[in-house]
């Protein structure tokens, strides 16, 4: 039970107050119905299941939970995670105007904040990737509840976070029988639309 | 349960209690819903009818535990989950527990109190009620994981402990760890213990539901076994029947006490971080010992010496053992999510030398290892 | 040569009569009345005794579990129907039995009696209501009538009476009857009746409290009250053919209601076989 006390003094040994310089601290965040939540537990999955990290996954519960923003947040590290909850941000994907508002003060300042450009317009920054998720999933999948799908093709891609093939076999566990392929393409349109901008 | 190879899940902390209940082989349940505990509940009866076990949904919680000490002696595993006003509902029956020797596991998802409080937030302020709940002098027995794997494990120890010790035993979880989500492997079958109630070898004609024995642990029949015995909440002798002799009065009582003191180093475990050097420690339970954790490294990283104590099992909370930790110690903080509870026992059992401060935050929101480490620079 | 035995043999398998007696009613109770048609009741049925569990709750009536030689279990006041559910899906096989008093089954344990009753578990529980608590010394009950004296309500009782047997009906109880001390061999066939019965049973026995109902409202002592029972009991077959106003100052007695639900135990068990069979053909 004393693994990581053993760890610990091996444990990279920087100034100030730079310790777990592996933690990495996720939050998808928007509005309710915006499938966030299961997008966080499927982002979980394929760091933990998938690529073999240590994860844990927390989210907003009640009255907070409902309506307005809504969101999870996954901290993902190769060690034993002590805190579960996140403290500063080092991406945050904004899917709301409102979410985008409220939880880019939570952020690093070397932070990587994605936004859904079809609802975030007021971007508080400068140093962000916006792509349409919402648009691009009315339009190119036909479904617009597969947005977060989209959304986590593009986190992989663009923070290279979590490996494509553990992102997909954990969508694909997630994705209610009969909708495998539209998922499948969600995720492809992530990856490739998200490419696109990381070029330019 | 067949688990040949490792299983790898991402599992809520109350996911995590089901499934560890499950491997302690669990027979029964029966819940009432409330926030934050129902997933426990829903995950019972999703599993229990398709491995043959009873689910239940009762109509409150006074009737939930009712039903649960009804199928304990009838010779189930059983047990039932629930949070504050639940709990609060349930004592008089967990007494009855208590008295009537039957063993069986109470989970508490803790939020916010008093009253309905806050039911979608964390706390740690049912700490005293998990040993003082109920009326009358007993001793209890509460565990508390702080994590999906130890949700999972405290469970079965939970089950052991109660079934070993013919006693209700009480997991004190919280909102926050009920409800998170964490990567674990599934131990596999024969990796942890499971511990079943020792029964009767005697004729049925010389048993006795309640016998003194050297242990003060009773076997325990069930009913419709042949034994035919009788269970009552009323103070009993050794073969169940309600008595007013100040001996037979006393050496119950005494029984309910001795049965559990005597094996205070099988029921206590720590989990201790740093400790080796240090000068100044942190105690705290379930989500808080995660912040402590994170506070210890954070300090060593400027050279504080300090360390971080867990323990496991909250009641009884093993002061042997406990005040060894604390003999280097000069200072020591109770980190918890209340106006201060544990800190009392803290105070109790904590050499003379050793300065006991008390760190609470009661807001319905988790404890942060900033707090904590802000607080280690003060006492320094 | 078979010795044919007499009752008092026949009863006293039943008891532990070298452990608890003499009991705690008072003389003349009708709570020993029933304990002893409830005895017949399960001779008759040759029930085995290792598979009869008798549970009740707190109160006078609640006491009888004590005196009996089965599985027994003597709760806390008015959750004997919630244990004893836990012990029924539990064991199925065992014939469970609740012994419950009307302050019991009513007040305290009411929404459990309500519940029990809407399941349809396989309990028969025999309520002995004597319209008031008695252990804690005659205060007023779910029961008690209007007017009436307790020692909670000594300028007489101004709350509303439950009627048992409506709301066990209304509550979905597929067998429900009501029976007295005084007719004790119909008391006998209507517990009988319960413990064959699949499905939950209620039997509303009323019983004599002469100690403190009987002597604060000057009904007499417990002959006076038993024979109270006599005359205003009127058999259910009987009520049918009699004008409703005669039937002022009576109360009906016999089966009253019986229905053929299906049993909790029973429909748990097929959803266990449904999935058991489904994971089969995965």
């Amino acid at each position: 039970m004393n693994a990581a006390g053993g760890k610990e003094q091996k444990g990279k040994k920087s100034k100030g107050i730079q310790v777990d310089s592996d933690r990495y601290e996720i939050r998808l965040s928007g509005s309710g119905g915006q499938g966030l939540i299961l997008a966080g537990v499927i982002l979980a999955e394929g760091l933990g299941i998938g690529d073999g990290k240590n994860v844990v996954q927390t989210q907003s519960y009640g009255p907070e939970a409902r309506g307005g923003a809504s969101r999870a947040d996954v901290v993902v590290s190769e060690r034993e995670i002590h805190y579960p909850k996140t403290m500063k941000l080092d991406m945050l994907l904004a899917m709301t105007q409102e979410a985008c508002d409220k939880y880019y003060p939570d952020m690093k300042e070397s932070g990587v904040l994605i936004i859904d450009s079809t609802l975030v317009t007021q971007v508080p920054t400068k140093r962000y990737y916006g792509l349409p998720f919402t648009r691009l999933a009315r339009e190119e999948i036909g479904i617009v509840m597969v947005a977060n799908v989209i959304a986590l093709g593009a986190i992989a891609e663009l923070t290279g976070i979590v490996s494509r093939e553990a992102i997909r076999d954990a969508v694909l566990a997630r994705a209610p029988r009969g909708t495998e392929e539209k998922n499948k393409q969600a995720l492809e349109l992530g990856f490739s639309e998200a490419k696109k901008l990381k070029r330019t | 349960m067949t688990m040949q190879k490792a299983i790898v899940k991402m599992l809520q902390g109350n996911e995590a209690c089901v499934y560890g209940a499950l491997y302690a082989g669990v027979e029964f349940f029966a819940g009432y819903p409330i926030t934050p505990s129902t997933e426990i509940a829903e995950g019972m009866a999703r599993e229990l009818p398709r491995r043959g076990g009873k689910f239940i949904q009762m109509e409150d919680e006074i009737g939930s535990i009712a039903a649960v000490i009804g199928a304990a002696n009838a010779g189930c595993k059983a047990m039932t989950a629930t949070s504050g006003p639940g709990f609060s509902l349930m004592q008089e029956n967990i007494g009855y527990a208590y008295m009537t020797e039957t063993p069986c596991v109470i989970i508490n998802v803790q939020r916010g109190g008093p009253s309905t409080g806050l039911p979608t937030k964390i706390a740690q302020s049912d700490t005293m009620q998990a040993r003082w709940g109920t009326h009358g002098d007993y001793t209890a027995i509460a565990v508390a994981p702080s994590s999906a794997r130890e949700c999972f494990s405290e469970t079965v120890r939970a089950f052991n402990l109660s079934e070993r010790f013919r006693t209700p035993v009480i997991v004190l979880t919280d909102e926050v760890l009920g409800h998170m989500r964490e990567i674990m492997t599934i131990p596999q079958a024969g990796e942890l213990r499971v511990v079943d109630r020792v029964r009767p070898d005697v004729p049925h004609e010389w048993y006795r539901h309640f016998e003194i024995t050297p242990s003060f642990v009773s076997p325990m029949a069930s009913f419709g076994e042949g034994y035919r015995y009788n269970v009552s909440g009323l103070t009993h002798d050794q073969d169940g029947f309600p008595t007013a002799i100040p001996e037979e009065i006393k050496t119950k009582l005494d029984k309910l006490r001795l049965k559990i003191e005597r094996y205070i180093d099988e029921i206590t475990s720590f989990r201790t971080e740093m400790m080796d050097d240090a000068h100044v420690a942190v105690i705290s339970y379930g989500s808080v010992a995660r912040a402590a954790y994170q506070a210890v490294r954070m300090a060593r990283e400027r050279r504080i010496k300090v360390g971080a104590i867990q323990p496991f099992t909250i009641w009884p909370l093993g002061e042997i053992r406990l005040r060894e930790l604390l003999i280097p110690i000069k200072k020591v903080i109770v980190a918890e999510l209340n106006m201060g509870q544990l800190v009392h026992e803290i105070r109790r059992v904590a050499p003379r030398h050793t300065e006991v401060f008390s760190l609470n935050r009661y807001d319905g929101e988790v404890m942060t290892p900033h707090q904590i480490l802000d607080k280690i620079r003060e006492v320094l | 040569m078979t010795h044919q035995p007499l009752q008092s043999e026949v009863t006293h398998h039943y008891l532990r009569p070298k452990k608890k007696f003499p009991n705690v009613w008072c003389a003349g109770c009708g709570n020993g009345i029933v304990m002893g048609a409830l005895i017949r009741a399960i001779d008759k049925l040759g029930l085995d005794k290792n598979d009869v569990a008798v549970i009740s709750g707190i109160g006078c009536s609640s006491r009888m579990p004590v005196y009996l030689d089965f599985n027994t279990l003597h709760t806390t006041h008015g959750r004997a129907l919630a244990f004893a559910t836990g012990v029924k899906i539990a064991k199925p096989q065992m014939k469970v039995i609740v012994i419950t008093g009307d302050g019991d089954a009513l007040a305290i344990g009411g929404n459990h009696f309500i519940h029990a009753c809407r399941r349809n578990i396989d309990i028969t529980a025999v309520l002995i209501n004597n319209k008031i608590y008695g252990m804690t010394g005659g205060q007023f009950a779910p029961t008690t009538p209007g007017g009436m004296i307790a020692t909670t309500a000594p300028h007489g009782n101004y709350e509303k009476q439950f009627d048992v047997v409506k709301l066990a009906i209304g509550a979905g109880a597929s067998y429900v009857a009501r029976g007295t001390v005084y007719h004790v061999t119909q008391l006998e066939k209507l517990i009988t009746g319960g413990l064959r019965k699949k499905g939950f049973a209620l039997i509303d026995a009323f019983s004599n409290c002469h100690t403190y109902y009987g002597r604060m409202n000057r009904e007499g002592d417990a002959v006076a009250m038993i024979r109270w029972f006599k005359k205003h009991a009127m058999p259910v077959e009987a009520a049918a053919r009699i004008p409703p106003e005669k039937l002022k100052d009576k109360f009906i007695t016999g089966l009253i209601h019986e229905t053929d639900a299906t049993e909790f135990c029973e429909e748990y068990h097929w959803l266990v076989d449904r999935l058991s069979g489904k994971e089969a053909e995965k």
